[in-house]
Protein backbone atom coordinates (compact mmCIF):
# COMPACT_ATOMS: atom_id res chain seq x y z
CA UNK A 1 0.00 0.00 0.00
CA UNK A 2 2.70 2.50 1.05
CA UNK A 3 6.33 1.54 0.62
CA UNK A 4 9.48 3.50 1.56
CA UNK A 5 12.90 2.54 0.12
CA UNK A 6 16.01 4.27 1.51
CA UNK A 7 14.14 7.51 1.94
CA UNK A 8 16.00 10.56 3.21
CA UNK A 9 14.78 14.10 3.86
CA UNK A 10 16.84 17.22 4.25
CA UNK A 11 15.48 20.76 4.51
CA UNK A 12 17.50 23.19 2.42
CA UNK A 13 21.21 22.58 2.89
CA UNK A 14 20.83 21.32 6.47
CA UNK A 15 21.40 17.85 7.89
CA UNK A 16 19.10 15.00 7.02
CA UNK A 17 16.12 14.89 9.39
CA UNK A 18 15.05 11.46 8.14
CA UNK A 19 17.64 8.89 7.12
CA UNK A 20 17.46 5.62 5.18
CA UNK A 21 13.84 4.81 5.94
CA UNK A 22 12.78 1.47 4.51
CA UNK A 23 9.45 -0.05 5.53
CA UNK A 24 5.98 -0.85 4.29
CA UNK A 25 2.47 -0.03 5.50
CA UNK A 26 0.32 -3.02 4.62
CA UNK A 27 -3.38 -3.00 3.93
CA UNK A 28 -5.34 -3.31 7.17
CA UNK A 29 -2.27 -2.81 9.37
CA UNK A 30 -2.09 -0.83 12.62
CA UNK A 31 1.03 1.00 13.76
CA UNK A 32 2.15 3.60 16.25
CA UNK A 33 4.77 6.13 15.23
CA UNK A 34 6.71 7.49 18.17
CA UNK A 35 9.94 9.16 19.14
CA UNK A 36 11.19 12.28 20.92
CA UNK A 37 10.25 15.77 19.76
CA UNK A 38 12.17 16.77 16.66
CA UNK A 39 12.78 13.16 15.68
CA UNK A 40 11.00 13.70 12.34
CA UNK A 41 7.49 12.34 13.02
CA UNK A 42 5.71 15.27 11.38
CA UNK A 43 8.04 15.16 8.37
CA UNK A 44 7.31 11.44 8.01
CA UNK A 45 3.55 12.06 8.18
CA UNK A 46 3.95 14.74 5.51
CA UNK A 47 5.74 12.20 3.31
CA UNK A 48 2.83 9.79 3.79
CA UNK A 49 0.44 12.56 2.92
CA UNK A 50 2.43 13.66 -0.15
CA UNK A 51 2.77 17.24 1.05
CA UNK A 52 6.54 16.79 1.16
CA UNK A 53 8.80 15.20 -1.42
CA UNK A 54 11.86 13.27 -0.21
CA UNK A 55 15.38 14.39 -0.96
CA UNK A 56 16.36 10.84 -1.87
CA UNK A 57 14.95 7.35 -2.01
CA UNK A 58 11.67 6.03 -3.36
CA UNK A 59 8.17 6.24 -1.95
CA UNK A 60 5.46 4.17 -3.55
CA UNK A 61 1.93 5.16 -2.58
CA UNK A 62 -0.99 3.08 -3.85
CA UNK A 63 1.19 1.89 -6.73
CA UNK A 64 2.38 5.38 -7.71
CA UNK A 65 5.98 6.53 -7.46
CA UNK A 66 5.63 9.72 -5.40
CA UNK A 67 8.26 11.53 -7.47
CA UNK A 68 6.15 11.16 -10.62
CA UNK A 69 2.75 12.05 -9.14
CA UNK A 70 1.40 15.10 -10.94
CA UNK A 71 -0.55 17.94 -9.33
CA UNK A 72 -3.70 16.70 -11.03
CA UNK A 73 -3.32 13.17 -9.61
CA UNK A 74 -2.67 14.42 -6.09
CA UNK A 75 -6.27 15.17 -4.95
CA UNK A 76 -7.60 11.73 -5.94
CA UNK A 77 -4.72 9.97 -4.16
CA UNK A 78 -5.05 12.20 -1.12
CA UNK A 79 -8.73 11.28 -0.84
CA UNK A 80 -7.61 7.71 -0.14
CA UNK A 81 -5.80 8.98 2.98
CA UNK A 82 -7.52 10.51 6.00
CA UNK A 83 -5.48 12.79 8.21
CA UNK A 84 -6.05 14.09 11.72
CA UNK A 85 -3.87 17.13 12.29
CA UNK A 86 -2.35 17.84 15.66
CA UNK A 87 -3.99 21.29 15.61
CA UNK A 88 -7.27 19.82 14.23
CA UNK A 89 -7.57 22.40 11.42
CA UNK A 90 -11.32 22.71 11.63
CA UNK A 91 -12.85 25.68 9.80
CA UNK A 92 -14.34 28.02 12.38
CA UNK A 93 -17.00 29.48 10.07
CA UNK A 94 -18.51 26.07 9.35
CA UNK A 95 -20.65 24.01 11.71
CA UNK A 96 -19.49 20.66 13.01
CA UNK A 97 -21.70 18.91 10.46
CA UNK A 98 -20.23 21.00 7.63
CA UNK A 99 -16.67 20.44 8.83
CA UNK A 100 -17.15 16.68 8.90
CA UNK A 101 -18.89 16.69 5.52
CA UNK A 102 -16.22 18.91 3.94
CA UNK A 103 -14.18 16.15 2.20
CA UNK A 104 -17.34 14.95 0.43
CA UNK A 105 -18.61 18.45 -0.30
CA UNK A 106 -15.39 19.40 -2.10
CA UNK A 107 -15.73 16.27 -4.23
CA UNK A 108 -19.11 17.51 -5.41
CA UNK A 109 -21.05 14.67 -3.74
CA UNK A 110 -24.79 15.35 -3.32
CA UNK A 111 -25.52 16.30 0.30
CA UNK A 112 -28.51 14.00 0.64
CA UNK A 113 -26.37 10.99 -0.21
CA UNK A 114 -23.99 11.48 2.72
CA UNK A 115 -26.15 13.17 5.34
CA UNK A 116 -26.92 9.95 7.17
CA UNK A 117 -23.23 8.91 7.11
CA UNK A 118 -22.13 12.22 8.63
CA UNK A 119 -24.73 11.98 11.38
CA UNK A 120 -23.84 8.35 12.08
CA UNK A 121 -20.18 9.22 12.25
CA UNK A 122 -20.86 12.10 14.62
CA UNK A 123 -22.83 9.72 16.81
CA UNK A 124 -19.96 7.24 16.64
CA UNK A 125 -17.49 9.85 17.94
CA UNK A 126 -20.04 11.08 20.48
CA UNK A 127 -20.70 14.49 18.98
CA UNK A 128 -24.25 14.01 17.76
CA UNK A 129 -25.49 16.66 20.21
CA UNK A 130 -23.15 19.29 18.81
CA UNK A 131 -24.04 18.86 15.17
CA UNK A 132 -24.76 22.56 14.54
CA UNK A 133 -22.13 23.95 16.88
CA UNK A 134 -19.18 25.91 15.58
CA UNK A 135 -15.66 24.65 16.40
CA UNK A 136 -14.82 27.68 18.54
CA UNK A 137 -17.39 26.65 21.16
CA UNK A 138 -16.15 23.04 21.31
CA UNK A 139 -13.66 21.77 23.83
CA UNK A 140 -10.24 20.53 22.68
CA UNK A 141 -11.40 16.92 22.99
CA UNK A 142 -14.53 17.59 20.96
CA UNK A 143 -12.53 19.31 18.26
CA UNK A 144 -10.15 16.35 18.24
CA UNK A 145 -13.02 13.91 17.70
CA UNK A 146 -14.54 16.16 15.02
CA UNK A 147 -11.19 16.12 13.21
CA UNK A 148 -11.20 12.31 13.42
CA UNK A 149 -14.74 12.19 12.01
CA UNK A 150 -13.71 14.46 9.13
CA UNK A 151 -10.73 12.24 8.36
CA UNK A 152 -12.98 9.17 8.24
CA UNK A 153 -16.00 10.43 6.32
CA UNK A 154 -14.39 9.71 2.95
CA UNK A 155 -13.74 6.08 4.00
CA UNK A 156 -9.99 6.34 3.51
CA UNK A 157 -7.75 3.34 3.01
CA UNK A 158 -5.17 4.80 5.38
CA UNK A 159 -5.74 6.97 8.45
CA UNK A 160 -2.89 9.17 9.67
CA UNK A 161 -3.32 10.76 13.09
CA UNK A 162 -0.83 13.24 14.53
CA UNK A 163 -1.02 13.17 18.35
CA UNK A 164 -4.75 12.41 18.29
CA UNK A 165 -5.01 12.02 22.05
CA UNK A 166 -2.93 15.06 22.96
CA UNK A 167 -5.96 17.05 24.15
CA UNK A 168 -7.93 14.21 25.68
CA UNK A 169 -8.18 12.90 29.21
CA UNK A 170 -7.16 9.23 29.61
CA UNK A 171 -10.77 8.02 29.45
CA UNK A 172 -11.50 9.83 26.17
CA UNK A 173 -8.09 8.82 24.79
CA UNK A 174 -8.97 5.20 25.48
CA UNK A 175 -12.31 5.65 23.76
CA UNK A 176 -10.69 7.22 20.72
CA UNK A 177 -8.18 4.38 20.55
CA UNK A 178 -11.10 1.95 20.53
CA UNK A 179 -12.54 3.91 17.59
CA UNK A 180 -9.26 3.54 15.72
CA UNK A 181 -9.08 -0.17 16.46
CA UNK A 182 -12.67 -0.63 15.30
CA UNK A 183 -11.86 1.28 12.15
CA UNK A 184 -8.77 -0.85 11.59
CA UNK A 185 -10.85 -4.01 11.92
CA UNK A 186 -13.04 -2.76 9.12
CA UNK A 187 -9.96 -2.77 6.87
CA UNK A 188 -8.44 0.71 7.18
CA UNK A 189 -4.69 0.94 7.78
CA UNK A 190 -3.96 3.17 10.77
CA UNK A 191 -0.81 5.15 11.60
CA UNK A 192 -0.91 7.02 14.92
CA UNK A 193 1.93 9.40 15.75
CA UNK A 194 2.06 9.79 19.52
CA UNK A 195 4.23 10.47 22.55
CA UNK A 196 1.72 8.73 24.77
CA UNK A 197 3.37 5.53 26.00
CA UNK A 198 0.26 4.69 28.04
CA UNK A 199 -1.84 4.76 24.89
CA UNK A 200 0.59 2.48 23.03
CA UNK A 201 0.59 0.03 25.94
CA UNK A 202 -3.17 -0.36 25.63
CA UNK A 203 -3.02 -1.95 22.20
CA UNK A 204 -0.58 -4.44 20.85
CA UNK A 205 0.51 -3.04 17.50
CA UNK A 206 3.62 -2.50 15.44
CA UNK A 207 5.73 0.43 16.63
CA UNK A 208 7.84 2.70 14.46
CA UNK A 209 10.33 4.47 16.74
CA UNK A 210 12.11 7.45 15.24
CA UNK A 211 15.28 8.71 16.81
CA UNK A 212 17.59 11.30 15.26
CA UNK A 213 16.02 10.63 11.88
CA UNK A 214 16.50 6.86 11.93
CA UNK A 215 13.70 4.39 12.40
CA UNK A 216 13.51 1.20 14.39
CA UNK A 217 10.54 -1.08 13.91
CA UNK A 218 9.16 -3.26 16.70
CA UNK A 219 6.68 -5.79 15.37
CA UNK B 1 -33.52 15.23 33.97
CA UNK B 2 -30.75 17.16 32.15
CA UNK B 3 -29.63 13.86 30.58
CA UNK B 4 -33.13 13.24 29.23
CA UNK B 5 -33.34 16.77 27.83
CA UNK B 6 -29.96 16.37 26.11
CA UNK B 7 -31.07 13.12 24.53
CA UNK B 8 -34.29 14.72 23.32
CA UNK B 9 -32.40 17.65 21.87
CA UNK B 10 -29.98 15.32 20.14
CA UNK B 11 -32.78 13.26 18.64
CA UNK B 12 -34.56 16.39 17.50
CA UNK B 13 -31.39 17.81 15.92
CA UNK B 14 -30.68 14.51 14.15
CA UNK B 15 -34.26 14.13 12.95
CA UNK B 16 -34.29 17.72 11.79
CA UNK B 17 -30.99 17.29 10.02
CA UNK B 18 -32.08 14.09 8.34
CA UNK B 19 -35.48 15.40 7.25
CA UNK B 20 -35.08 19.02 6.21
CA UNK B 21 -32.76 20.63 3.73
CA UNK B 22 -29.59 21.84 5.39
CA UNK B 23 -28.29 25.25 4.53
CA UNK B 24 -24.56 25.20 4.02
CA UNK B 25 -22.33 28.11 4.88
CA UNK B 26 -20.07 29.35 2.13
CA UNK B 27 -16.74 27.51 2.11
CA UNK B 28 -15.01 30.90 2.04
CA UNK B 29 -15.78 32.91 5.20
CA UNK B 30 -18.27 35.63 4.32
CA UNK B 31 -17.77 38.26 6.96
CA UNK B 32 -14.39 39.37 8.08
CA UNK B 33 -12.71 42.67 8.83
CA UNK B 34 -10.33 42.09 5.90
CA UNK B 35 -13.23 41.48 3.48
CA UNK B 36 -15.05 44.62 4.61
CA UNK B 37 -11.87 46.66 4.37
CA UNK B 38 -11.26 45.27 0.88
CA UNK B 39 -14.77 46.24 -0.24
CA UNK B 40 -14.22 49.75 1.09
CA UNK B 41 -10.82 50.09 -0.62
CA UNK B 42 -12.31 48.87 -3.91
CA UNK B 43 -15.23 51.30 -3.58
CA UNK B 44 -12.87 54.24 -2.98
CA UNK B 45 -10.56 53.31 -5.86
CA UNK B 46 -13.52 52.68 -8.21
CA UNK B 47 -14.94 56.08 -7.27
CA UNK B 48 -11.65 57.90 -7.89
CA UNK B 49 -11.00 56.04 -11.16
CA UNK B 50 -14.56 56.73 -12.36
CA UNK B 51 -14.31 60.42 -11.50
CA UNK B 52 -10.99 60.59 -13.35
CA UNK B 53 -12.48 58.79 -16.34
CA UNK B 54 -15.51 61.09 -16.36
CA UNK B 55 -13.32 64.20 -16.11
CA UNK B 56 -11.04 62.98 -18.89
CA UNK B 57 -13.93 62.23 -21.26
CA UNK B 58 -15.48 65.62 -20.42
CA UNK B 59 -12.26 67.48 -21.15
CA UNK B 60 -11.53 65.50 -24.33
CA UNK B 61 -15.10 65.97 -25.62
CA UNK B 62 -14.85 69.72 -24.92
CA UNK B 63 -11.44 69.94 -26.62
CA UNK B 64 -12.82 68.14 -29.69
CA UNK B 65 -15.79 70.53 -29.59
CA UNK B 66 -13.48 73.56 -29.75
CA UNK B 67 -11.80 72.11 -32.81
CA UNK B 68 -14.99 71.32 -34.67
CA UNK B 69 -16.62 74.67 -33.81
CA UNK B 70 -13.75 76.69 -35.18
CA UNK B 71 -13.22 74.51 -38.24
CA UNK B 72 -16.88 74.91 -39.28
CA UNK B 73 -16.40 78.59 -40.07
CA UNK B 74 -14.07 80.69 -42.28
CA UNK B 75 -13.88 84.47 -42.75
CA UNK B 76 -13.55 86.64 -45.84
CA UNK B 77 -11.93 89.97 -45.13
CA UNK B 78 -12.18 92.90 -47.53
CA UNK B 79 -9.73 95.73 -47.05
CA UNK B 80 -10.90 99.18 -48.19
CA UNK B 81 -9.16 100.28 -51.37
CA UNK B 82 -9.49 103.72 -52.88
CA UNK B 83 -11.99 103.83 -55.70
CA UNK B 84 -13.60 100.51 -54.80
CA UNK B 85 -17.14 100.51 -53.48
CA UNK B 86 -17.16 98.45 -50.28
CA UNK B 87 -20.81 97.40 -50.55
CA UNK B 88 -20.30 96.13 -54.10
CA UNK B 89 -17.20 94.24 -53.01
CA UNK B 90 -19.13 92.67 -50.12
CA UNK B 91 -21.97 91.62 -52.42
CA UNK B 92 -19.58 90.17 -54.99
CA UNK B 93 -17.67 88.22 -52.34
CA UNK B 94 -20.92 86.97 -50.84
CA UNK B 95 -22.11 85.72 -54.25
CA UNK B 96 -18.79 84.04 -55.06
CA UNK B 97 -18.65 82.27 -51.71
CA UNK B 98 -22.32 81.26 -51.71
CA UNK B 99 -21.91 79.55 -55.11
CA UNK B 100 -19.23 77.24 -53.84
CA UNK B 101 -19.98 73.67 -52.89
CA UNK B 102 -19.39 73.05 -49.22
CA UNK B 103 -20.68 76.46 -48.12
CA UNK B 104 -23.78 76.50 -45.97
CA UNK B 105 -24.32 80.24 -45.61
CA UNK B 106 -22.48 83.55 -46.06
CA UNK B 107 -23.30 86.45 -43.76
CA UNK B 108 -21.95 89.95 -43.99
CA UNK B 109 -20.92 91.29 -40.62
CA UNK B 110 -22.91 94.50 -40.61
CA UNK B 111 -21.52 97.92 -39.76
CA UNK B 112 -23.03 97.97 -36.32
CA UNK B 113 -21.46 94.64 -35.35
CA UNK B 114 -18.13 95.65 -36.87
CA UNK B 115 -18.19 98.85 -34.86
CA UNK B 116 -18.94 96.86 -31.72
CA UNK B 117 -16.04 94.54 -32.44
CA UNK B 118 -13.69 97.50 -32.73
CA UNK B 119 -15.13 99.34 -29.76
CA UNK B 120 -12.50 98.13 -27.26
CA UNK B 121 -9.75 99.68 -29.38
CA UNK B 122 -11.39 102.66 -31.07
CA UNK B 123 -14.06 103.63 -28.59
CA UNK B 124 -17.82 104.07 -28.91
CA UNK B 125 -19.64 106.09 -31.56
CA UNK B 126 -17.38 105.02 -34.38
CA UNK B 127 -18.36 106.02 -37.93
CA UNK B 128 -16.95 103.37 -40.24
CA UNK B 129 -17.09 105.71 -43.25
CA UNK B 130 -14.45 107.94 -41.65
CA UNK B 131 -11.90 105.20 -41.23
CA UNK B 132 -10.50 102.60 -43.61
CA UNK B 133 -11.85 99.69 -41.64
CA UNK B 134 -11.85 96.24 -43.26
CA UNK B 135 -15.20 94.43 -43.46
CA UNK B 136 -15.87 90.80 -42.78
CA UNK B 137 -18.07 88.02 -44.17
CA UNK B 138 -18.72 84.93 -42.07
CA UNK B 139 -18.80 81.80 -44.22
CA UNK B 140 -20.47 78.87 -42.47
CA UNK B 141 -19.36 75.52 -43.90
CA UNK B 142 -21.45 72.53 -44.66
CA UNK B 143 -19.63 69.77 -42.79
CA UNK B 144 -20.72 67.07 -45.22
CA UNK B 145 -19.03 68.52 -48.36
CA UNK B 146 -15.41 69.65 -48.46
CA UNK B 147 -14.86 73.26 -49.54
CA UNK B 148 -12.07 73.90 -52.06
CA UNK B 149 -10.27 76.71 -50.18
CA UNK B 150 -7.61 77.25 -52.86
CA UNK B 151 -10.16 77.75 -55.66
CA UNK B 152 -12.28 80.09 -53.48
CA UNK B 153 -9.22 82.07 -52.44
CA UNK B 154 -8.06 82.55 -56.06
CA UNK B 155 -11.55 83.42 -57.32
CA UNK B 156 -11.93 86.04 -54.59
CA UNK B 157 -8.58 87.66 -55.23
CA UNK B 158 -9.26 87.72 -59.00
CA UNK B 159 -12.73 89.25 -58.74
CA UNK B 160 -12.86 91.24 -55.50
CA UNK B 161 -10.05 93.75 -54.92
CA UNK B 162 -8.71 93.66 -51.37
CA UNK B 163 -10.43 90.36 -50.54
CA UNK B 164 -8.64 87.64 -48.60
CA UNK B 165 -9.79 84.35 -47.16
CA UNK B 166 -8.91 83.42 -43.59
CA UNK B 167 -9.53 79.73 -42.86
CA UNK B 168 -8.30 80.16 -39.25
CA UNK B 169 -5.54 77.68 -39.98
CA UNK B 170 -3.17 79.31 -37.48
CA UNK B 171 -5.76 79.28 -34.71
CA UNK B 172 -6.94 75.85 -35.64
CA UNK B 173 -3.41 74.45 -35.53
CA UNK B 174 -2.90 75.95 -32.09
CA UNK B 175 -6.21 74.64 -30.86
CA UNK B 176 -5.57 71.18 -32.25
CA UNK B 177 -2.20 71.14 -30.50
CA UNK B 178 -3.74 72.34 -27.26
CA UNK B 179 -6.68 69.97 -27.47
CA UNK B 180 -4.41 67.03 -28.29
CA UNK B 181 -2.15 67.92 -25.38
CA UNK B 182 -5.19 68.17 -23.11
CA UNK B 183 -6.53 64.80 -24.26
CA UNK B 184 -3.14 63.08 -23.99
CA UNK B 185 -2.58 64.64 -20.56
CA UNK B 186 -6.03 63.51 -19.44
CA UNK B 187 -5.47 59.96 -20.59
CA UNK B 188 -2.03 59.90 -18.99
CA UNK B 189 -3.65 60.90 -15.70
CA UNK B 190 -6.32 58.25 -16.24
CA UNK B 191 -3.70 55.58 -16.96
CA UNK B 192 -1.82 56.52 -13.78
CA UNK B 193 -5.08 56.37 -11.86
CA UNK B 194 -5.82 52.95 -13.35
CA UNK B 195 -2.32 51.72 -12.52
CA UNK B 196 -2.73 52.80 -8.90
CA UNK B 197 -6.23 51.26 -8.82
CA UNK B 198 -4.88 47.95 -10.15
CA UNK B 199 -2.01 47.90 -7.66
CA UNK B 200 -4.23 48.89 -4.73
CA UNK B 201 -6.89 46.30 -5.60
CA UNK B 202 -4.29 43.55 -6.15
CA UNK B 203 -2.48 44.19 -2.87
CA UNK B 204 -5.69 44.70 -0.89
CA UNK B 205 -7.06 41.42 -2.29
CA UNK B 206 -3.84 39.61 -1.43
CA UNK B 207 -4.06 41.10 2.06
CA UNK B 208 -7.62 39.84 2.45
CA UNK B 209 -6.57 36.43 1.11
CA UNK B 210 -3.80 36.17 3.70
CA UNK B 211 -6.44 35.55 6.36
CA UNK B 212 -7.82 32.67 4.32
CA UNK B 213 -4.63 30.63 4.03
CA UNK B 214 -5.87 28.20 6.64
CA UNK B 215 -9.05 27.60 4.61
CA UNK B 216 -7.02 26.97 1.43
CA UNK B 217 -4.76 24.51 3.28
CA UNK B 218 -7.65 22.58 4.82
CA UNK B 219 -9.48 22.34 1.49
CA UNK B 220 -6.28 21.20 -0.17
CA UNK B 221 -5.60 18.55 2.46
CA UNK B 222 -9.13 17.13 2.41
CA UNK B 223 -8.67 16.43 -1.30
CA UNK B 224 -10.15 19.47 -3.03
CA UNK B 225 -8.80 20.08 -6.50
CA UNK B 226 -6.90 23.29 -7.08
CA UNK B 227 -9.51 24.49 -9.58
CA UNK B 228 -12.30 23.90 -7.04
CA UNK B 229 -10.53 25.93 -4.33
CA UNK B 230 -9.67 28.69 -6.80
CA UNK B 231 -13.27 28.69 -8.06
CA UNK B 232 -14.69 29.12 -4.55
CA UNK B 233 -12.41 32.06 -3.79
CA UNK B 234 -12.84 33.56 -7.23
CA UNK B 235 -16.64 33.56 -6.84
CA UNK B 236 -16.43 35.06 -3.35
CA UNK B 237 -13.99 37.80 -4.35
CA UNK B 238 -15.87 38.56 -7.59
CA UNK B 239 -18.93 39.37 -5.47
CA UNK B 240 -16.81 41.44 -3.05
CA UNK B 241 -15.21 43.27 -5.98
CA UNK B 242 -18.58 43.89 -7.63
CA UNK B 243 -20.06 45.23 -4.39
CA UNK B 244 -17.18 47.66 -3.92
CA UNK B 245 -16.79 48.77 -7.51
CA UNK B 246 -20.56 49.14 -8.01
CA UNK B 247 -20.76 51.35 -4.91
CA UNK B 248 -17.82 53.50 -6.05
CA UNK B 249 -18.85 53.64 -9.71
CA UNK B 250 -22.50 54.44 -8.97
CA UNK B 251 -21.49 57.18 -6.54
CA UNK B 252 -19.33 58.70 -9.30
CA UNK B 253 -22.24 58.52 -11.79
CA UNK B 254 -24.51 60.24 -9.24
CA UNK B 255 -21.86 62.95 -8.89
CA UNK B 256 -21.78 63.46 -12.70
CA UNK B 257 -25.57 63.74 -12.82
CA UNK B 258 -25.79 66.11 -9.83
CA UNK B 259 -23.01 68.41 -11.11
CA UNK B 260 -24.50 68.35 -14.64
CA UNK B 261 -27.94 69.23 -13.26
CA UNK B 262 -26.46 71.98 -11.11
CA UNK B 263 -24.55 73.48 -14.06
CA UNK B 264 -27.59 73.50 -16.34
CA UNK B 265 -29.98 74.84 -13.68
CA UNK B 266 -27.71 77.76 -12.71
CA UNK B 267 -27.04 79.26 -16.13
CA UNK B 268 -27.29 82.80 -14.78
CA UNK B 269 -24.95 82.07 -11.92
CA UNK B 270 -21.40 83.44 -12.48
CA UNK B 271 -19.78 80.23 -11.24
CA UNK B 272 -21.95 78.11 -13.53
CA UNK B 273 -21.22 80.50 -16.41
CA UNK B 274 -17.52 79.97 -15.84
CA UNK B 275 -17.97 76.19 -15.90
CA UNK B 276 -20.14 76.45 -19.02
CA UNK B 277 -17.53 78.62 -20.75
CA UNK B 278 -14.93 75.92 -20.19
CA UNK B 279 -16.92 72.73 -20.47
CA UNK B 280 -20.07 73.62 -22.35
CA UNK B 281 -23.05 71.94 -20.69
CA UNK B 282 -20.81 69.94 -18.32
CA UNK B 283 -22.32 66.66 -19.34
CA UNK B 284 -20.30 63.45 -19.26
CA UNK B 285 -21.18 61.75 -22.53
CA UNK B 286 -22.42 58.22 -23.07
CA UNK B 287 -18.79 57.14 -23.47
CA UNK B 288 -18.06 58.28 -19.92
CA UNK B 289 -20.96 56.29 -18.45
CA UNK B 290 -20.10 53.19 -20.49
CA UNK B 291 -16.47 53.62 -19.40
CA UNK B 292 -17.52 53.68 -15.73
CA UNK B 293 -19.57 50.49 -16.20
CA UNK B 294 -16.62 48.78 -17.89
CA UNK B 295 -14.41 50.01 -15.04
CA UNK B 296 -16.77 48.47 -12.47
CA UNK B 297 -16.55 45.05 -14.13
CA UNK B 298 -12.81 45.28 -14.77
CA UNK B 299 -12.13 46.02 -11.08
CA UNK B 300 -14.39 43.14 -9.99
CA UNK B 301 -12.70 40.77 -12.45
CA UNK B 302 -9.30 41.94 -11.28
CA UNK B 303 -10.24 41.17 -7.68
CA UNK B 304 -11.48 37.69 -8.65
CA UNK B 305 -8.40 36.98 -10.76
CA UNK B 306 -6.04 38.08 -8.00
CA UNK B 307 -7.73 35.74 -5.52
CA UNK B 308 -7.51 32.89 -8.05
CA UNK B 309 -3.79 33.45 -8.63
CA UNK B 310 -3.18 33.76 -4.88
CA UNK B 311 -4.83 30.34 -4.37
CA UNK B 312 -2.66 28.78 -7.07
CA UNK B 313 0.46 30.36 -5.63
CA UNK B 314 -0.33 29.25 -2.08
CA UNK B 315 -1.28 25.70 -3.06
CA UNK B 316 1.98 25.55 -5.00
CA UNK B 317 3.89 26.16 -1.77
CA UNK B 318 2.04 23.40 0.11
CA UNK B 319 3.37 20.42 -1.83
CA UNK B 320 7.03 20.82 -2.47
CA UNK B 321 10.39 19.24 -2.27
CA UNK B 322 12.08 19.33 1.13
CA UNK B 323 15.12 21.11 -0.31
CA UNK B 324 12.92 24.09 -1.17
CA UNK B 325 11.62 24.57 2.37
Amino acid sequence: MIRFDNVGVRYGMGEEVLKDLTFEIDKGSFQFLTGPSGAGKTSLLRLFFMSLKPTRGLINIFGHDSSTITKNELPSLRRRIGIVFQDFRLLNHLTLYENVALPLRVRGVEELSYRRDVIDLLEWVGLDKRIDAFPEVLSGGEQQRAAVARALIGQPEVLLADEPTGNLDPKLAQRLLRLFVELNRSGTSVVIATHDLGLMDQYDARRFVLNEGRMQIYD
Amino acid sequence: MTEINDQQTARRVIADAAAGERKFHSIVPNESVASNALTLVIAIMAFLASITLGAVTLVSDTARGWQSDISREVTIQIRPIDGVDMQQALDAAQKIAARREGVDSVTVVDEETTARLLEPWLGAGLDLNELPVPRLLKVRLDGAVHLDFIALRSELSANVPGASLDDHRVWLDRLVTMASATIIGGFAIFLMMMASTVLTVVFATRGAMAGNKNVIEVLHFVGAEQGYIAGQFQKHFLILGLKGSLAGGMLAIICFIVVGAWASSNVADPAADQVAALFGTFSVGLGGYVGVLILIFVIALLTALTSRLTVFRHVGTLDRSAEHE
